[in-house]
């Protein structure tokens, strides 16, 4: 068989792990990035990026792919498919499916369906066997067996002992922690943001103590254990000070915050009439908390954009307001958001941004890709800054549309995803 | 004139004006309920129905009266007579309803929003009978109703709720009524059962109930919920009594020409002594006279967005 061979000519190439930011040819050989500029390009297949921007491939360190169990919302192979489309090459999943990826062989399960996926999928296995908060799973065995770090997210390590316990053990293996921080006697029955806008609909509202109570003792805990600690999805303004301060005394702590924090507030709930698609846990929060987000990324203090991609099948979405799921799907808006609201804006740097979605999840749990060095594989992503589209349900390639952005105008897309040499979505 | 929506699912959607237009027609159906028969044909062929998700006795009995006053047909739903559930089946129950070509559907339900859900999803008019902490439009229509029967203009007028604010719907739509209409408004109770940013639908705030009842024309109580004892909002019952509950002292605070509200069912010797509940100023008791006729006039009024009725 004859190696492929792909030339991405014309585009801005942008590898902030080289300090590139220029407009140059790109050479992508078999598996490989062969070189950047230079000549050559006979018998290459041509891809003429002019006006485009060209990445190392996108990562999503935080998304649900609700296979085994949910296959009605998600498969591990619809959700490549959606992230392909979305120009992710790497992504990790949560492991609360059904049964939990609580031990190697849900994570053998989960490579097995990986290796047929349309772009690359590394499990993170449970904190906790059944995610129960209970009793640590086999992190050594699991580990071996090819996950990249442990969460029981979508719930708190409740225990103060079970998450020092884990803190302790999981330095082991080098791997991270990955807490989802709330307090849920803080957190309460609520299924908003607690602010005037939950007031005015009559919504229970989620404290932002909720999040920063649990994150300060999650800090003080991996100060204390000198353990790895991944905080998902921040959405609260006085967390990043939280990260901050922590990061300040030693600790080894990173973050993500999504696409929809960074974009959205509470005012969607009321602009939208209650539109379960809106209610999400850490729910969207007020315009201060979005703009201290914003700033906490420009200023390095969260590492990553990740989606916290959470489909769910219309039957359960399509529900009163407080009965619905929490959960939006996220991984083909996210480019188009981070574009439309952040780069356009001003708001963010393409390097910033593309450090967010490939090089700092690269680097935070050990994975390949993030980088467009000469020898690495040939993960890219090609984005067309100026595309302008509709977001619309028909067109998702994730089995579900539970998204608050359906029907809203976007500039910016992912025109074309390459995995390891071969291209995997193209739109161009 | 008549209403913009023919749905009524908050006070938030009405203006100055149709809250007049309302208080009017309803003006003129309270006159029918003093007859010696209390019914005309105003709403035949019109198929009403009342779908009570969450157990309530006297909003569906005034309902229904209502309904049976203006010669509707009704249909009653609720959760403890049929299958339904809480949030189990709206959507199966709203289509069934759509099926059966139901011109109103008067509902209630926990979930706030749940009536915007439906009206969003069916044809048929649909009016809020109380959505959760949300909205209870149909409450608020009818005190303001009342308070109007004593009280010349809204302007300048000072109405004080007390009670547990966080959790009432019947503050949330009073609130936003008078504050349409142009009196002032202030809540008090507990801190912990005063939701963060009611000031901004324009309610002062206060924790301390002489401070907030002083010079008031209405002194609206709320019902204290006997189950936020067990939420951890309020210590016990006894002490929400010493800081709040209302005696014919507290009732010397009030301006002159004062009335004492309710919405009911009272907590007899919680938020309000039996002496207060009974007094010449309590209009508790009209408060349900009128809504019969308020409601008639909602039913009237949007019905009439539905199609020509005779007058």
């Amino acid at each position: 068989m004859t190696q492929s061979k792909i030339l991405i000519k014309g585009a801005r190439i942008v590898d902030p792990s080289q300090g590139i930011n220029r407009i140059d040819n790109l050479f992508i050989k078999g598996k490989k990035i062969e070189k950047i500029g230079g000549s050559g390009g006979k018998d290459y297949e041509v891809i003429d990026a002019g006006g485009c921007i060209v990445t190392p491939g996108l990562i999503d360190v935080h998304t649900h792919l609700r296979e085994p169990g949910g296959e009605d919302s998600e498969t591990i192979l619809s959700g490549s498919a959606a992230a392909v489309a979305g120009g992710f090459t790497t992504i990790m999943c949560m492991p609360n499916t059904n049964p939990p990826i609580d031990n190697a062989e849900v994570v053998k399960f989960v490579l097995d369906k990986a290796s047929k996926a349309h772009c690359k999928v590394y499990p993170v296995a449970a904190i906790t066997k059944k995610i129960e908060g209970k009793e640590l799973t086999e992190m050594g065995e699991i580990i071996k067996s090819g996950a990249v770090g442990f969460s029981d997210d979508g719930k708190p390590v409740v225990s103060g002992e079970i998450l020092r316990n884990a803190l302790e053990y999981s330095q082991m293996f080098g791997v991270p922690i990955i807490t989802h921080t709330e307090d849920p006697a803080l957190a309460h029955d609520g299924v908003m943001h607690e602010g005037d806008i939950s007031t005015e609909l009559g919504l229970v509202g989620i404290p932002d103590i909720s999040e920063t109570a649990m994150l300060a003792r999650d800090l003080i805990i991996a100060e204390y254990t000198g353990g790895r600690l991944h905080v998902c999805h921040l959405s609260a303004a006085y967390s990043p000070i939280l990260i901050k301060n922590a990061r300040m005394r030693g600790v080894q702590v990173t973050c993500e915050v999504t696409p929809h924090h960074l974009t959205l507030t509470d005012e969607i709930v009321k602009e939208l009439d209650y539109d379960s698609n809106t209610k999400v846990n850490p729910p969207v929060r007020s315009a201060k908390d979005r703009i201290a987000l914003q700033k906490a990324l420009v200023n390095d203090i969260i590492d990553c954009i990740a989606t916290d991609h959470a489909p769910h099948p219309p039957q359960e979405k399509d529900k009163e307001y407080n009965y619905a799921p929490f959960g939006m799907v996220g991984l083909e808006t996210a480019v188009g958001l981070v574009f439309s609201e952040l780069i356009h804006k001003k708001k963010l740097t393409l390097d910033a941004m593309v450090k967010a979605m490939s090089v700092n999840p690269a680097r935070i749990f050990n994975l390949p890709g993030g980088t467009l060095k000469p020898g690495s594989l040939a993960d890219v992503t090609i984005i067309d800054p100026n595309r302008e589209w509709v977001v619309e349900a028909r067109n998702f390639r994730s089995k579900s549309s539970n998204s608050p952005f359906l029907r809203r105008s976007l500039k910016g897309k992912t025109v074309m995803t390459i995995v390891e040499g071969s291209i995997k979505y193209s739109d161009t | 004139m008549s209403l913009k929506s023919k749905n009524l699912l908050g006070i938030e959607q009405l203006s100055k004006g149709e809250i007049f237009e309302i208080l009017n027609a309803a003006t003129s159906f309270r006159k029918i309920l003093d007859r010696p028969i209390k019914k005309v044909p105003t709403l035949r062929g019109i198929t009403v129905a009342n779908l009570f998700f969450e157990d309530s006795t006297r909003t569906r009995t005034s309902f229904e009266l209502a309904e049976k006053r203006l010669s509707a047909e009704t249909v009653n739903f609720s959760a403890s007579t049929s299958s339904l559930k809480k949030g189990e089946s709206l959507r199966d129950t709203v289509e069934n309803i759509e099926a059966m070509q139901v011109d109103i559907v008067v509902m209630r339900h926990s979930a706030p929003g749940a009536p915007n859900f439906l009206a969003r999803r069916i044809k048929s008019a649909v009016i809020n009978a109380g959505d959760g902490c949300h909205e209870h439009p149909t409450q608020a229509l009818l005190d303001v109703y009342t308070m109007r029967e004593y009280f010349p203009t809204f302007e300048g007028l000072r109405v004080v709720i007390v009670g547990d604010i966080k959790h009432s719907r019947v503050a949330g739509s009073d609130i936003r009524a008078l504050k349409k209409l142009g009196a002032s408004v202030a809540v008090c109770g507990p801190r912990t059962l005063l939701p963060i940013g009611i000031e901004k639908l324009g309610a002062e705030v206060y924790s301390d109930l002489n401070k907030a009842i002083k010079g008031a024309n209405v002194l609206y109580l709320l019902r204290l919920q006997l189950e936020r004892q067990h939420g951890g909002y309020i210590p016990s019952l006894r002490e929400y009594t010493q800081l709040y509950g209302i005696d014919v002292d507290k009732l010397k605070l009030l301006s002159d020409d004062y009335i004492v509200m309710h919405p009911g069912p009272m907590n007899r010797g919680v938020e309000i002594t039996q002496e207060v509940a009974d007094h010449e100023r309590a209009v508790i008791l009209e408060q349900v006279t009128n809504g019969v006729a308020v409601r008639m006039a909602i039913l009237y009024l949007s019905a009439s967005l539905i199609r020509d009725l005779e007058k």
